[in-house]
């Protein structure tokens, strides 16, 4: 099974966003009340209630509309993927929390039925998502590598050169893990890439992800 | 049929959490200490308290930049997610670190709290992985063009940690008075400390 990221997430290299806010250092967490309470109720919604777990989260995240998505900020996303998940695991109906805005709003409106749960059949194996495995690593610290596939695999990055850098913790495979076909823990490397195999660029830096054993080819 | 009021977000999480609660499957107790714990008791005021333990003490260093979680928890710890691996690395005159998370806006909760807002903008996301002095100066901050730049996408669980470089003038500071100085946002990466 390949699971590929959808665009609306994968945000690295492109291009049109304008400038970056200045940082205000006495910003508090939260911007508005309604947002400290989305992320609590979306932290809750994963695992607890819904069944589901944090791969399967930002995997909701990543097939958000672009609307959704995007138009109320980091915490209106979690809160439109919380109530995802919510729905796919029948805890809400399809429009209940829709009939309820409108009934706060003064509207009259019926609401739809609770309906039967149907939560994922799925148990993690522990707590977090770092495993071990029993396999050695495939690569080594400064071999050469090329990404090639992978949910988790960040677009700009595909195809393009890596030197490894680090073997980290093993980790559950989000690929599976996010659709419920089991944890497959694989190890996970820290690549490097240059900026000039990345853009061509002549601004010279670079950028280090991590990523997968099953993403990763030799070069 | 009323559009606004059904795509208001703060209307919609009201929404949810009645329906929640109505449920018995969160109780607004149970979010009020939930949020609580994010507003009050999690943040950059940990990471500080880690930096500045770096400054002062090099055995700790040393033992923070070899495998962080543990050399963290000795000072202090958040708990919770986004955190099981964190890799501490140091800012010098020569090399400068910056952490982003491309994909959505992983951060090192235990250590930082939640991100900041411009941590969360597409605007950051997208290109710090591609112009990062461009961005940097945005921010606030010029590098040296001598500096070497490196831009670490948290792709999957490792949280990185920037120990930023100590301020001149600074000799006499006890720990305490160097945690104070220490921002978040020079852990991130997009910000010098300055006394």
């Amino acid at each position: 099974m390949e699971v590929t990221i959808p665009g609306v997430s994968d945000l690295g290299g492109t291009r049109g966003h304008g400038r970056v806010p200045v940082p205000d250092p006495a910003e508090p967490p939260f911007a508005a009340w309604w947002e400290s309470r989305a992320f609590a109720l979306a932290a809750f919604a994963m695992g607890r209630i819904s069944g589901r777990n944090l791969d399967a989260f930002r995997l909701t995240l990543d097939r958000l509309p672009r609307d959704r998505y995007f138009d109320d900020g980091y915490f209106g996303r979690w809160l439109h993927a919380a109530e995802r998940m919510l729905v796919e695991s029948a805890i809400l109906a399809p429009g209940a929390v829709t009939a309820r805005a409108r009934r706060l709003a003064g509207e009259t409106v019926v609401e739809p039925a609770a309906p039967e749960p149907a939560k994922p059949d799925y148990a993690a194996t522990g707590p977090g998502s770092l495993r071990t495995v029993d396999t050695p690593p495939a690569f080594a610290p400064g071999g050469c590598v090329r990404p090639v596939r992978g949910l988790r695999l960040p677009g700009y990055l595909r195809g393009r050169l890596g030197v490894v850098e680090a073997v980290r913790p093993a980790h559950v495979l989000p690929d599976t893990h996010a659709v419920f076909a089991g944890e497959h823990p694989q190890h996970v490397y820290t690549v490097s890439f240059t900026s000039r195999e990345l853009y061509g660029s002549d601004e010279c830096f670079t950028v280090t992800a991590e990523l997968f054993e099953s993403y990763l080819e030799s070069a | 049929m009323n559009e606004s009021a059904s795509t208001d977000p703060a209307l919609r999480t009201e929404a949810l959490e009645q329906l929640l609660t109505e449920r018995g499957l969160v109780s607004p107790e149970v979010v009020d200490g939930f949020v609580a714990k994010y507003e009050r008791d999690v943040g950059p005021m940990i990471g500080a308290r880690v930096v500045a333990r770096a400054w002062t003490d090099p055995a700790y260093k040393a033992r923070l930049l070899a495998d962080a979680v543990p050399a963290i928890q000795e000072v202090a710890w958040g708990g919770g997610a986004n955190g099981e691996h964190i890799v501490v690395v140091e800012n010098t005159a020569a090399e400068h670190h910056v952490v982003v998370c491309t994909l959505c806006s992983c951060y090192p909760w235990p250590v930082l709290g939640l991100p900041p807002s411009w941590y969360k903008d597409p605007a950051y996301r997208a290109r710090v992985v591609r112009e990062p002095r461009a961005v940097l100066r945005e921010m606030g901050m010029e590098l040296p063009p001598e500096v070497r730049v490196t831009v670490h996408d948290s792709s999957a669980e490792v949280r990185w940690l920037v120990l930023p470089r100590r301020p001149e003038g600074t000799a006499d500071h006890t720990e305490e008075q160097l945690a104070a100085l220490v921002t978040r946002d020079a852990m991130v990466g997009v910000a010098t400390v300055t006394a």
